[in-house]
């Protein structure tokens, strides 16, 4: 029998809302609903699977370095790599948008879902701008020297300095990152809490609603 | 370097429509998705048992 205390505790709270909004069977499901077997469903695990590559071909591009990625063929290969999965993620990334934009993917309490995908959305593009500022060639000078005017314009030039490299590669491989993995982490475990979107016109006993 | 490395290295090439502007590329990236968007609701997926029962 637990005490008063330990009904209070915030591991108890932690553990009891886990277990009744995000039991097992929900975390990792044996079956998904007939609605699920369409191609506009991979789009999401899709998003997922770049971003994978992503992390893995950057962390290789971290480690080696930049004389690495610009003068050898491996280099080359990796940086590609980097370059077209992140074309792959967007591209996943806005057809998933489109497919449960249509759908109206917010319904049934799944508001924080839609909210935490925008949310990523937007920290991406960030990402994916402080990318390109840290190539180390006449690309990235073009484009931070073209950003620089625009960031100043709106007045926050002094707080994002996009010609400042050291500034802008611990945000690419560091802060945004971190901030794009928890972002996705909480879109996904909030993915398997409420279920998969339904179809609008599926009927109302297939619906999958969950209270 | 081959012909795909040749064509990464050219100028854009834009087109105009008034106050609009747009890369090639960048049209054919957006063409591209909307086609896999159109394709991915129209494809029969494989397995889907109540598509099958429709037909």
């Amino acid at each position: 029998m637990s005490t008063q205390i330990e009904k209070e505790m915030w591991t108890t709270k932690l553990r009891k809302g886990w277990q009744k909004n995000l039991p097992i069977e929900k975390l990792l499901p044996d079956t998904q609903p007939a609605y699920v077997a369409s191609w506009i469903y991979l789009f999401g695990v899709g998003t997922l699977a770049a971003l994978g590559v992503i992390i893995a071909s950057g962390l290789v591009l971290s480690f080696e370095g930049a004389s690495w990625y610009h003068y050898s063929s491996v280099g080359h290969f990796v940086n590609s790599m980097h370059f077209w999965s992140v074309q792959f993620f967007f591209i996943f990334m806005v057809v998933h948008l489109w497919g449960k934009f249509w759908m109206a993917a917010w319904r049934g309490k799944r508001l924080l879902t839609w909210i935490t995908g925008a949310l990523a959305f937007v920290g991406s593009i960030a990402t994916a701008f402080t990318g390109y500022l840290i190539q180390t060639n006449f690309d990235s000078q073009w484009i931070s020297y073209e950003a620089k005017d625009g960031f100043n314009s709106v007045g926050i030039g002094s707080r994002f300095n996009v010609t400042n490299f050291g500034q802008m590669i611990l945000l690419h491989v560091a802060f945004l990152p971190v901030i794009i993995g928890v972002i996705t982490l909480i879109h996904v475990l909030l993915v398997r809490a409420k279920g998969v979107v339904p179809p609008i016109d599926a009927f109302n006993n297939e619906l999958g609603e969950r209270k | 370097m081959g012909i795909f490395h040749h064509f990464m290295n050219l100028k854009a090439v834009y087109i105009h429509w008034g106050w609009f502007q747009i890369s090639i590329t960048n049209l054919l990236v957006i063409l591209s998705m909307l086609l896999i968007f159109g394709l991915a609701l129209v494809l029969p997926f494989p397995g889907n048992k109540k598509g099958k029962e429709k037909k």
